[in-house]
């Protein structure tokens, strides 16, 4: 049983990376940033949990910047996505417009925040 | 009314009684002519400005107090300075020439040469009552200090019939005519002002126009203003001192300008004198003078000369038996004319009002200019009295018309030696009440009384207080001071009723409050009152108390200091507490941690790079391209203007530089974008 689950696993995953390899490149660079924003993310984490949360509210703002972005990224990448049948009519400049207005805005928050 | 008007002169004496508290006014002395000296101190060896200069000179000169040769050349040549310059301004000329008066800088027959025509011209021009003021009053000035001049006014009546357009139905005048507010203070200026045309007039001034100033001046007197010890006084926005001297110089030179004479109700010349006695020494340059210069023209004046009653001492000692000493004078401290001062009543506070002297004339001391009261009643005993004074003026005709109180009140203490009999003091058991020991006391002496006693039993003392009539006498003060070796004080209050003043500690309901102490006490006795000229402090011994133990929870006795002033040296230092800071992480990790932070967005570009992005898509030809250039200019300005923002500046002008960019990206980007649209729309197509 043992044996065929790991190679059950093993088949996943070589399916999924094949799979994946398919993608567009648009859409692995929008992933991409997804990534080291979370990375960044769970790097600050770690830190709080080391030192202790004392200005509070910088914690919170450096962590909900990298969250932020990485939602809006995972925005685009729905509404960039050319399977996407309900994006079908968007044009991908103006998801892109969206995602950069967006960035700004949650970023003057986050700087106002950070203290 | 003129018929209320007419009820109101009086003459001579009064036949209104003043109802008011009893207070003392003393005319001006030595005092207030030494505090002059320090009050008008020129700043820097010279005077500020004319105005102020003149303030001083003419209150030091009232006073009689020398002080002019310091700074009179300093002052002198400022005045000429100003007599000669044809550009000087109205009011510098007036003070200046008022300087000159009492400095006399320039004297001779002629004036200075543009001074009077210049004058003349302004008083042609007025129209405010400030100008009229300071152009008319200017010429009498001028009149009177450059004989050979020739300053009459033209059209005399047409001049005061235009100041008195200013005039109001209320008594009080107005500045100008466009300006409808109105001061008492601007009616002395008026009443100034016309007095100098009437004396400057070549020929006599129409009499009803006189007259309807007359009237408006008793309307004046309307608005008077009082205090509870009745002193009348002007108020108005410039302060009473000043509205009230004001009026007074007005009323004193009208009258001096004209010949009919001018009635004014006695009792008000009486409290206005008083209250400007009242106000006492004042510490302000301005109200000194106005001060001074008001008692001056009260002094010397041709309605009414209020004299002033006052009393050196206001305390009759029965044991060193000395007279009464009252002094009657005029404001300034002058002599008085001859009159006769009479004691009408003498109220003591205690009883209902009955007088204990009545109607004793007082003699009269020639040398020391004082009425005296030497002798006293047999039933004149201790305590506060209201004297209440007559001043009887002899009928004989005088030069000046004197005016004073119908009564004068004042409040006089007698004092005298109390003596003290039957002092015991005694310790008593508790509910038998019956007397353990007890000793007589001489409360002349310090005693040595020694008592013993525990916390079951009574400490009992006694005495009664004689006055020297013989009637039993109530001190304000008598305590009784019980004090431990360690210290520690108790005092408590003794009662007096009927015959005799009693205290009875109870030790058994007071064993806490003396904080269970056992051991000796001092018992120190005080007797004290306004009235006993022998008050005492007498140690009168001690008393060995026993107490019970204390028990747990009673209060401790408060440390005594040593030193019995030390409470009211510097305290204990306190010490604060302030918030303890955060605990900080150490630099090193922090700096690891930023370490730390850099490497996703390396991992970001190495993914980039493999990946294989590139820019092929950015335009190459001129226009898209500068577009897009800008566009990411214009994102990477605003994420440089959050850097800013954090690192200086505030929300408000971020926010406005913000949204100058944020219309400038907008155009931008959606050029760049709209641009790139079009682009892969024509790869698509094609």
């Amino acid at each position: 049983m043992a044996r065929s689950t790991s190679k059950d696993a093993q088949d996943l995953f070589h399916s999924l990376r094949s799979a994946y390899a398919a993608t567009p490149t648009n859409l692995k660079l929008i992933d991409l940033y997804v990534c080291f924003a979370v990375f960044t993310a769970l790097i600050q984490v770690a830190y709080m949990a080391l030192v202790g949360s004392f200005p509070f509210n910088s914690f919170l703002s450096g962590v909900l910047s990298c969250i932020g972005t990485a939602v809006l990224a995972v925005c685009l990448r729905i509404q960039v996505n050319k399977e996407n049948k309900e994006f079908k009519d968007l044009a991908p400049e103006r998801a892109f417009a969206d995602f950069v207005l967006c960035n700004l805005v949650l970023h003057l928050v986050i700087i106002n925040f950070l203290g | 009314m003129m018929a209320g008007g007419l009820v109101r002169f009086i003459v001579l004496i009064l036949a209104v009684a003043i109802c008011g508290a009893a207070s003392v006014f003393q005319p001006i002395s030595d005092s207030h002519r030494s505090a002059a000296l320090d009050v008008f101190v020129p700043v820097d060896g010279s005077y500020k400005s004319l105005e102020e200069a003149y303030e001083a000179l003419k209150t030091l000169e009232i006073l009689g107090v020398d002080k002019k040769s310091d700074l009179s050349s300093a002052t002198c040549e400022n005045v000429v300075k100003v007599l000669g310059s044809p550009s000087s301004t109205l009011k510098d000329a007036f003070y200046a020439l008022n300087v000159n008066g009492i400095l006399k800088c320039k004297t001779g027959e002629d004036a200075p040469k543009d001074i009077v025509s210049t004058l003349q011209a302004v008083v042609k021009d007025a129209k405010s009552l400030l100008d009229f003021y300071y152009s008319v009053r200017g010429l009498v000035l001028v009149k009177e200090q450059f004989s050979g001049t020739d300053v009459s006014l033209g059209d005399a009546e047409a001049v005061f019939r235009s100041i008195k357009t200013l005039s109001q139905s209320d008594g009080r005048w107005r500045y100008s005519s466009n300006n409808p507010e109105s001061s008492t203070f601007a009616a002395g200026l008026a009443l100034e002002t016309l007095a100098g045309v009437i004396s400057l007039a070549p020929s006599d001034i129409d009499q009803s126009l006189i007259q309807t100033l007359k009237t408006g001046i008793l309307k004046l007197f309307d608005s008077i203003e009082t205090y509870d010890d009745g002193t009348f006084y002007f108020d108005g926005s410039q302060g009473p001192i000043t509205t009230t001297a004001s009026v007074i110089r007005g009323l004193t030179l009208f009258s001096a300008s004209e010949s009919t004479g001018l009635k004014l109700p006695g009792d008000k010349i009486v409290g206005l004198a008083k209250f400007f006695l009242g106000v006492g020494i004042p510490g302000d340059a301005k109200d000194f003078f106005n001060q001074i210069d008001a008692l001056a023209c009260l002094e010397d004046n041709r309605f009414s000369v209020p004299l002033i009653l006052s009393l050196p001492s206001t305390v009759i000692s029965l044991t060193k038996k000395e007279p009464l000493k009252v002094k009657v004078s005029t404001v300034l401290g002058s002599k008085a004319p001859a009159l006769g001062v009479k004691l009408v009543q003498a109220l003591s506070s205690g009883s209902k009002g009955s007088s204990v002297i009545n109607n004793q004339e007082l003699k009269f001391d020639a040398e020391s200019a004082t009425y005296f009261l030497d002798s006293f009643p047999k039933n004149f005993d201790v305590g506060k009295y209201t004297f209440i004074f007559e001043i009887l003026l002899d009928d004989s005709a005088h030069e000046k018309v004197y005016i004073t109180e119908a009564q004068t009140k004042v409040p006089i203490a007698a004092t005298g030696a109390i003596s003290i009999e039957n002092a015991e003091i005694a310790v008593l058991d508790s509910d038998v009440g019956s007397v353990e020991s007890q000793k007589k006391l001489d409360l002349t002496k310090d005693g040595a009384v020694s008592l013993s006693a525990n916390h079951l039993q009574k400490l009992r003392l006694s005495f009664q207080l004689t006055s020297p009539l013989g009637h039993v006498f109530k001190p304000h003060q008598a305590f009784l001071k019980l004090k431990h070796e360690s210290q520690v004080e108790h005092i408590f209050l003794m009662k007096t009723s009927g015959k005799k003043s009693e205290i009875v500690i109870d030790f058994l309901g007071l064993v806490e409050t003396l904080y269970y102490l056992s051991g000796k006490y001092e018992i120190q006795l005080t007797i004290g009152d306004a009235s006993m000229e022998n008050s005492l402090l007498s140690n009168i011994g001690h008393i060995e108390l026993d107490l019970p133990e204390r028990p747990e929870k009673a209060p401790r006795p408060p440390l005594q200091s040593t030193d019995p002033y030390s409470r009211y040296g510097p305290k204990a230092e306190i010490s604060h507490i302030f918030r303890v800071p955060e605990k900080l992480p150490a630099k090193q990790l922090s700096l690891v941690f930023l370490g730390l932070i850099v490497l996703p967005f390396i991992g970001f570009l190495i993914g980039l790079m493999r990946l294989g992005v590139n820019i092929k898509s950015f335009p190459s030809s001129v226009g898209p391209a500068t577009s897009a250039l800008l566009f990411h200019g214009g994102i990477g300005a605003v994420l440089l203007l959050y850097v800013l923002f954090w690192l200086k500046l505030d929300l408000f002008t971020t926010l406005k530089y913000l949204s100058l960019l944020g219309v400038f990206l907008l155009f931008v980007g959606h050029r760049t974008l709209s641009h790139l649209a079009s682009a892969s729309n024509k790869l698509k197509s094609a």
